[in-house]
């Protein structure tokens, strides 16, 4: 055997260690842990005590290190701390929630609090069908921290329970309170003299008169296009009525291709025909596309209320940022100009297996009671589920706006939550269609058609366990 | 020291092969047993499906579609490298003609070799987010240029007709560099004389290129192939980074489809490792084809 040859063997043998994707299922299943069912450490339920806290237990608390950051989490931890002095929290932050996370759940160790948040959420739908998350009724039951004659439950806004439940039972806490909806800068508008439509037609009216301008009336996320599919799906609930987004939810055929969405579909088609978005949208990331939009380039763009936020370094001093809910198709729309989306967003959750699931329980009481709440507030202007916890905090401009447009909403919000039962329906099927539609290159029909289809193939997917929620 | 020769290459090969059958050998046998079932990745709890992972993958659309995807760049990025490899190492080892006699490079050539080899330098990361800015739609260094030329151009990475091509540029990129060193080195260890002999003989750069220096390297051109085979048939990183496999999946390769599968946006483990398992017999036959099609007799130097 030449030089030659031992150099070709060895790299025909290097060829099996290259794909190093192959190393993927690198953690098999049989990690053991099937007998821990979770709760080792149980402490006396007293009154003070009600969820049965054993006041020593070490609490192992994982935070989504994203758009807030993790100082939050930090005062919510100390305020656990002083609460019960004796216990060691445990605080770590990642932005790769699933990938740090997974040989944890294997292994039966996984920690017991997480904040399943970010690109790298793990997706719920495969976490509750393996029962690897604690149900929380004892939370809701529990009497609140700090507002008084008031159980958890109690203290929440309507709808926050809805959405972290599966089949009835809750198992995710959604800690802050997200409006989505389309937002300008007031301080352009009011230099130009523009005021905001409440109607499509005098929207599009008003788009022709931005682009006259020169500046464009929209951008988006064009690598994220689901992003659009925010505003076009409230534009359809808001002609059609709440049940448009139900059908959707509980995966109904045709769905997607009701008349509600037919009429929303063709609307915003117009956007895109007329050339209302601003040139090279689809080839911008969504921190690109806001950023274009704090600089004046365009006038309106589709978002949560994290915006502001996530915003924050680039936008300039006065830039007045409002948030307004999607104009009405017309005076037969089913509900009001001011109804908005409004959902219980930035999940929480305690693994069915945690060592120390009281205490995973306690943090959600202690980051749920107002103290815990107002400091979030103010760290992170975001709003909580805590019903009234803003009260008394100087607010930022943009979050000021939502507290208004929640308000004007009332009892006319909405909101649905197929994104939540099948992340890969809104984060890769409508994501792409999306993408096709406000690029131009497919037409209303056929935008619906593709969503309809990745609906369809969810559906028909027996291994994606399936939830239906009633109205 | 024959007698004291065993000790050292067992000494010497225990670890290493050690270390490959542990973290290597050992997860790629799990896979394919984990391929076998449903495992949702979040418990410890998998049920056998026997092979209907894998039927499931025969009729899924998507997994042909980064496939095919696979396969353009399977096609297109080996030779495209090895070519511009090829090229750039016969420049900076006997381009040069003018002036004085003998092989020597072109002007410079030392500049361009640091210049050429500086993205095998980069991380992966790095050359995706690079890359990622000069493909801005409105303010990257390709769309700046094309509108100083008063040309229009297309959204890059935002328009499914450019994307792809956006991507294997990329990857050609990324990867000419280090074969152009590979291949100057093995050209350095052919003799001076058989090149003094072809420019006596007059023939042209091309021709020298075409007729005697390809068959002297073709064994490291062989080697190349290979791992750019394999290369393409990953592209995992910097689709990942760059596109993330959209637009509506016209950049989708086979690993991200695993990835999303498992990590992304489902936690079908056992499909994904369906998919990987997949991917290992066809790296496996790619690169068994190409060692066993490009035999040729081998060149000694006296």
């Amino acid at each position: 055997m030449d030089r030659r040859d031992i150099l070709r063997r060895t790299a025909a043998a290097g060829l099996l260690a290259t794909p190093a994707a192959g190393l993927l299922a690198g953690c098999a299943t049989g990690g053991g842990g099937d007998k821990n069912t979770g709760g080792t450490y149980q402490g006396t339920k007293s009154e003070q005590n009600p969820l049965g806290v054993k006041e020593d237990a070490p609490l192992d608390v994982v935070i989504f290190n994203g758009g807030f950051g993790e100082e939050y989490a930090k005062a919510h931890e100390a305020m656990y701390r002083e609460k019960y002095p004796k216990a060691e929290v445990k605080h770590s932050a990642t932005q790769e929630i699933s990938k740090t996370l997974q040989p944890r759940f294997v292994d039966g160790t996984p920690p017991d609090v997480v904040n399943n948040s970010g690109a790298g959420q793990i997706d719920f739908n495969g976490l509750v069908s393996q029962n690897a998350v604690a149900d929380l009724g004892d939370l809701l039951a529990a009497p609140s921290l700090d507002i008084p004659g008031k159980t958890v439950k109690d203290t929440l806004l309507p709808g926050a329970v809805e959405v972290g439940s599966y089949d009835g039972r809750f198992l995710v806490l959604n800690y802050t309170y997200t409006v989505y909806g389309i937002w300008h800068s007031t301080k352009l508008f009011a230099e130009r003299g523009w005021q905001y439509a409440k109607t499509w037609d005098e929207h599009i009216a008003l788009c022709k008169q931005i682009k006259a301008a020169g500046i464009a009336p929209w951008t988006y996320a064009g690598l994220h296009p689901r992003y659009m599919s925010w505003p076009l799906i409230a534009t359809a609930i808001k002609f059609g009525g709440p049940s448009v987004a139900t059908a959707i939810d509980n995966l109904e055929p045709n769905a997607w291709k009701s008349d509600a969405m037919k009429a929303a579909a063709d609307a915003w088609h117009q956007i895109v025909k007329d050339r209302y978005i601003l040139e090279g949208s689809p080839g911008l990331d969504h921190k690109q596309s806001q950023t274009a939009w704090c600089q004046g380039k365009a006038a309106f763009i589709s978002c949560g209320s994290w915006l502001e936020s996530e915003q924050k370094d680039v936008t300039p001093a006065g830039f007045d940022m409002t948030v307004q809910p999607t104009p009405s198709l017309g005076s037969g729309d089913k509900l009001p100009f001011e109804a908005i989306r409004g959902t219980a967003g930035e999940p929480f959750m305690v693994p069915a297996k945690a060592k120390n699931l009281a205490g995973g329980l306690e943090y959600f009481r202690v980051m749920l009671s107002k103290k815990g709440a107002q400091d979030f507030t103010r760290k992170v202007s975001s709003l909580t589920v805590v019903a009234g916890a803003t009260e008394g905090i100087d607010l930022p401009y943009g979050l000021n706006t939502v507290i208004k447009a929640l308000e004007a909403s009332g009892s006319n919000g909405f909101n649905w939550v197929y994104n939540n039962y099948y992340r890969k329906l809104e984060r890769n099927l409508v994501d792409a269609a999306c993408g096709e539609f406000f690029s131009g290159r497919t037409g209303p029909a056929e935008f619906l058609d593709q969503c309809q289809k990745g609906a369809d193939s969810i559906a028909q997917d027996s291994s994606v366990k399936k939830y239906k929620r009633t109205a | 020291m024959r007698h004291g020769k065993y000790p050292l290459i067992v000494t010497f090969l225990v670890p290493p092969v050690l270390l490959y059958v542990v973290f290597v050998v050992s997860p790629y046998l799990q896979a394919f047993q984990i391929s076998t079932t449903d495992w949702l990745g979040y418990s410890a709890e998998a049920d056998s499906v026997g092979l209907a992972n894998f039927r499931a993958l025969w009729r899924d659309d998507y997994v042909w579609n980064a496939l095919k995807n696979n396969a353009i760049l399977l096609a297109l990025v080996p030779v495209l490298t090895i070519l511009l490899g090829l090229f750039f190492a016969t420049m900076l080892n006997m381009g040069g003609r003018r002036g004085r006699a003998g092989v020597t490079g072109v002007r410079g050539s030392a500049l361009y070799r640091t210049v050429y080899f500086f993205p095998q330098v980069l991380s992966v990361v790095i050359i995706a987010l690079l890359w990622k800015e000069v493909y801005h739609p409105n303010k990257g260094l390709l769309t700046s240029a094309l509108h100083a030329l008063g040309l229009g151009s297309p959204t890059w990475l935002g328009d499914p007709r450019t994307a792809f091509w956006c991507v294997l540029a990329v990857m050609v990129w990324s990867n000419v560099g280090f074969y152009v060193v590979l291949f100057g080195a093995a050209m350095s260890a052919v003799p001076k004389e058989i090149y003094e002999a072809v420019m006596l003989d007059g023939a042209s750069r091309l021709t020298t290129l075409r007729r005697v220096t390809l068959p002297l390297l073709w064994d490291t051109v062989q080697v190349a192939w290979v791992y750019l085979a394999i290369f393409a048939l990953d592209g995992f990183i910097l689709v990942q980074l760059m596109t993330n496999g959209g637009p509506n999946f016209s950049t989708d390769v086979i690993g991200v489809r695993m990835y999303d599968t498992a990590f992304g946006s489902e936690t079908k483990f056992g499909y994904a490792s369906a998919i990987g398992v997949v991917m290992f017999f066809l790296t496996l036959s790619v690169a068994v084809l190409s060692l066993r099609l490009g035999r040729r007799d081998r060149i000694e130097y006296s």
